[in-house]
């Protein structure tokens, strides 16, 4: 207990009370593909943890490693504090998935396939199966639609059977995999409640996405992953702020603006139309000092002042590559 | 401590052994009323219904043109089609010796094809499993209803035989094989027998049809595949050169049924029988289980 402090290198961030808490977890593909290399990942209890990635780097091997579905080439995944995927029997039924899109049964009902689904978990009652199904149907709005065939379903609608099946029981655990794929803004809006509501009753969510500002707005913390690795994971406000701002002077004497702030020394200068946006200057340099050379000078200025980094800026200074799928 | 205290409140939600296996049942239930309610599957039996339809039309407008269906003994044609005009409790065993090599193993070859494949196919298979329906126990689930389809499907054509049996000819006492002849009641249960083991008969090729349904993530492939096999074995099955092998074949003592027939009966060959199934069940029941465990679930 006391010498454990003194190894070199650094420890992965994991918190106790990880919900979620990955060591190493790698996955080779028989066709020899990378996908996930020795990820160390932990979710903290009671978060709202975003996972995100561009396409192809690695966050749905990851979901389907984590819930079990296929086995890691190496490392160790733990979830609400048990193995994986030793332990599925007692951890799963605690835990609600959404993995790669929705998948009825096209010739069930809506209804029929909730009740399938809560049938295949023993741990499920089915004295209150019909009540937990129609509460979960209720709850993603399917209520209505619950006797159509699932055929018949719009994308949006299985999307949301398959939020309805993660809801059947009261879950600690949510995992997402692009929750809101398909739906229209009233149901993306639906659903980023949805998640505030479960989150606040205490339940840990865990959801992957391509929508940055979906995340920003969700999730209380989040993880980074490009090509197959694990690129930062921390509170959101910290990721965020990690990135510079940008610099947004809007003139009607653009060309001026530009050529003054450069001679100052500030980098990554654009203009569009009226408004010159550049990176912000490091800490050392005062703003005011900025804003009166450019008045010195006989610019006009409109309005002057640096923007807080949106996510979107923290992802492209972290994978330096924007949202490009890698090879 | 809270992660232990967290394990314990999980555990919780967990019903007692007793009322787990009551509980565990709901997924069979569940598989067999979406395997019995599929469209698919709906067909097949009405292709198996219909057989002893046809067969029984067949054979009465052929006695009604005044000739016999055909050389008494029963020399040509399926077994038994001869004594169907005298009792029409004959057209069930005709029926299952016409259904039995390609009809009956065919449908079931389609559904255990596709048990496993055509969930993973559809992705309903990686919801099954994180609900978690656990992978041994939805491989058993598939397999019992399997069988229960096989014995459905046996059924179904020997119901039917009955029905068009009773319906177009006369029923009465029953002449066994042997010369003997046992009352229309014996003979009753004797064809339920019959068909009881008719459906035993399709076991083992019910677990090699699983075992390729855990091969591949496409259950057209599968279906096929099984299908396949089934031609393939039962052609190998009639190539007398291939003598030494032809005891080993799961189709090969299929026709032993029509031994219960005899007075006494003749339980020999059905014994092989039965015993060959288990042992093709046990092998690919364990291929099939010990692939599924194993395997990544990735559609
Ligand atoms: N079954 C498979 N066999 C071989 N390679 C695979 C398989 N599934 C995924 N891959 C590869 O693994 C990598 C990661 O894929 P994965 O599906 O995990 O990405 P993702 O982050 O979920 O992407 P997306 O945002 O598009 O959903 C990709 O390069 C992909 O080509
Ligand atoms: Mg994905």
């Amino acid at each position: 207990m006391t010498e454990s402090g003194t190894a070199a290198g650094p420890a992965p961030v994991t918190e106790p009370g990880a919900v979620i808490e990955t060591r190493g977890l790698t996955k080779r593909y028989r066709g020899g593909q990378l996908a996930v290399d020795g990820l160390d990942l932990g979710v903290p209890a009671g978060s709202v943890f975003g996972f995100l990635g561009p396409n192809g780097s690695g966050k749905t091997t990851t979901i389907r490693m984590l819930m079990g579905l296929i086995d890691p080439t190496s490392g160790t995944a733990r979830i609400l504090g048990h193995p994986m995927p030793g332990a599925a029997r007692t951890v799963l039924p605690q835990v609600g998935a959404l993995i790669e899109g929705p998948a009825p049964y096209g010739f069930l009902s809506g209804r029929d396939n909730l009740l399938r689904y809560d049938s295949a978990d023993p741990t499920a009652d089915p004295r209150t199966r019909r009540a937990r199904v129609g509460q979960a149907l209720d709850r993603v709005g399917l209520a209505a639609a619950a006797g159509k065939k699932a055929r018949a379903y719009s994308l949006g609608m299985k999307q949301r059977l398959g939020l309805a099946a993660a809801l059947l029981q009261p879950r600690r655990l949510l995992v997402l995999d692009e929750p809101t794929n398909g739906l229209d803004p009233q149901g993306m809006r639906e659903i980023r409640t949805l998640v505030r509501e479960l989150a606040a009753d205490g339940t840990t969510v865990f959801l992957s996405s391509h929508l940055l500002d979906e995340i920003e707005q969700v999730c209380t913390h989040a993880a980074v992953m490009a090509r197959g690795r694990l690129i930062t994971q921390g509170p959101v406000a910290e990721l965020a702020a990690g990135a510079r701002g940008r610099l947004a002077v809007t003139t009607p004497d653009p060309g001026d603006a530009a050529r003054i702030l450069g001679g100052l020394g500030v980098t990554g200068i654009e203009v569009d139309g009226d408004r010159v946006s550049a990176e912000a200057p490091p800490g050392d340099v005062e703003l005011a000092d900025l804003s009166a050379a450019l008045v010195h000078a006989g610019v006009r200025l409109r309005s002057f002042g640096v923007q807080r980094a949106s996510l979107e800026d923290a992802f492209v200074a972290l994978t330096g590559e924007g949202f490009d799928v890698a090879g | 401590m809270s992660r232990a205290d967290a394990a314990v409140a999980g555990e919780e939600r967990a019903p007692s052994p007793r009322r787990s296996l009551l509980w565990s049942l709901g997924i069979l239930r569940s598989e067999l009323t979406t395997t019995l309610r599929r469209w698919r599957t709906l067909a097949l039996l009405g292709v198996l219904a219909a057989v002893p339809v046809l067969i029984g039309i067949a054979v009465r407008i052929e006695t009604g043109h005044g000739s016999s269906p055909g050389p008494d003994g029963g020399g040509g044609g399926p077994a038994f089609l001869s004594q169907v005009t005298n009792n029409g409790l004959f057209l069930v065993f005709a029926a299952l010796a016409v259904t039995l090599p390609v009809f009956l193993p065919m449908a079931v070859g389609v559904v255990a094809g596709d048990s496993v494949a055509g969930e993973a196919s559809a992705g309903t298979l990686r919801y099954l499993l994180v609900a978690p329906a656990g992978r041994t126990r939805l491989l058993l689930t598939k397999y019992a209803s399997v069988l229960v389809f096989c014995l459905v499907a046996t059924l179904v054509v020997a119901l039917s035989a009955l029905a068009v049996g009773a319906l177009l000819f006369p029923l009465g006492e029953v002449t066994t094989i042997s010369g003997t002849r046992i009352g229309f009641g014996e003979g009753l249960l004797r064809a339920g027998l019959i068909a009881v083991v008719v459906a035993a008969s399709l076991t083992g090729f019910a677990a090699i049809g699983l075992f390729v349904s855990t091969l591949t993530g496409s259950g057209i492939a599968a279906m096929a595949a099984t299908v396949g096999l089934l031609i393939t074995v039962q052609i190998m099955d009639g190539i007398p050169q291939l003598s030494a092998l032809r005891p080993y074949l799961f189709p090969h003592y299929w026709m032993s049924y029509a031994d219960l027939l005899r007075a006494p009966v003749y339980w020999d060959e059905v014994v092989r029988n039965l015993g060959l199934q288990g042992v093709y069940a046990a092998v690919f029941g364990s291929a099939a289980w010990a692939r599924f465990t194993t395997k990544d679930i990735t559609a």
